[in-house]
């Protein structure tokens, strides 16, 4: 396998994504799940990007990943507002607190 | 080699993101892997969304970050998952090895190019139903932003269990 350019974005994609798919089996802290959810939408990003590239379609590519940018940016907003009214709430940032909202 | 020195300072940032303790290091950590992302979407070719990422991604999230953690506090962050830490290796390890397998043999095979619009017109034109959806997405983010924003009413009052006992 050479180090072509498609090749090192790949590997870049895929080191992405295997890290935050482990940042979020281990992580229980709600704003780092959504550093975990940040680092992998990246990933996807760069993966349209890239694709677009490869087939021919590269403004097309780039129109999806800016889709993606305007997604990702809404699920930090939405998810970090959640986290701060859980903290109100619960008290906690700890996922497994969050048993207590179980009636 | 630009292209493998920016891989390699995007994966260092994203391990440092998620192996930090303190929250507002794993934020900033976040921000550099966004602003090197950015610079690899320049470098690939898309200035455009480059600009954007590091404007939106590496700027607007970062102050979101630090504003969450300056309204939430800084707790301790190693609180370990439910899942035992060698699982989630081999997961994450066979997820990397899955995809690699199956994405790496077809990545030099590339399309011809073909005449394409551009980015414009694909973006404005061609698009039109998920403009539409990014604009309701922006309005669902408006109404995060003012979660984030909103007041402690809804916090519930301390149950006080001598309350009403004289």
């Amino acid at each position: 396998m050479t180090l072509s350019v498609p090749n090192i974005v790949i590997l870049i994609v895929i080191g992405l994504l295997g890290t935050g798919i482990y940042a979020l089996l281990t992580v229980r802290n709600l704003i780092k799940v959504v550093v975990a959810l940040q680092i992998m939408v990246k990933a996807a990003m760069l993966a349209l990007v890239l694709a677009g590239r490869l087939q021919g379609q590269e403004n097309l590519g780039q129109s999806l990943a800016l889709t993606v940018i305007v997604a990702d940016t809404i699920v930090a907003v939405v998810g970090l507002a959640l986290a701060v009214q859980v903290r109100r709430v619960v008290g906690s940032l700890d996922l497994n607190a969050l048993t207590t909202l179980r009636r | 080699m630009l292209h493998l020195l920016t891989a390699v300072g995007i994966l260092v940032c994203a391990i440092q993101a998620i192996r930090s303790r303190r929250l507002i290091v794993s934020a900033l950590w976040l921000a550099g892997t966004s602003a090197l992302v950015a610079l690899e979407l320049y470098l690939l070719g898309a200035p455009e969304i480059g600009v954007i990422e590091l404007s939106v991604g590496a700027g607007l999230v970062t102050v979101l970050f630090v504003f969450a953690i300056n309204l939430t506090g800084e707790e301790a962050t190693d609180l370990r998952g439910l899942i035992k830490e060698p699982l989630a290796v081999v997961v994450s390890v066979l997820t990397i090895v899955l995809l690699g397998l199956l994405l790496v043999p077809g990545i030099d095979r590339a399309a011809p190019s073909v005449g394409e619009p551009a980015l414009k017109v694909v973006l404005w034109g061609n698009r039109q139903l998920d403009l539409i959806l990014q604009a309701v997405l922006v309005f669902c983010g408006v109404l995060g932003v003012l979660g984030l924003l909103s007041e402690r009413e809804s916090a519930p009052t301390e149950h006080n269990p001598l309350e009403g006992v004289e």
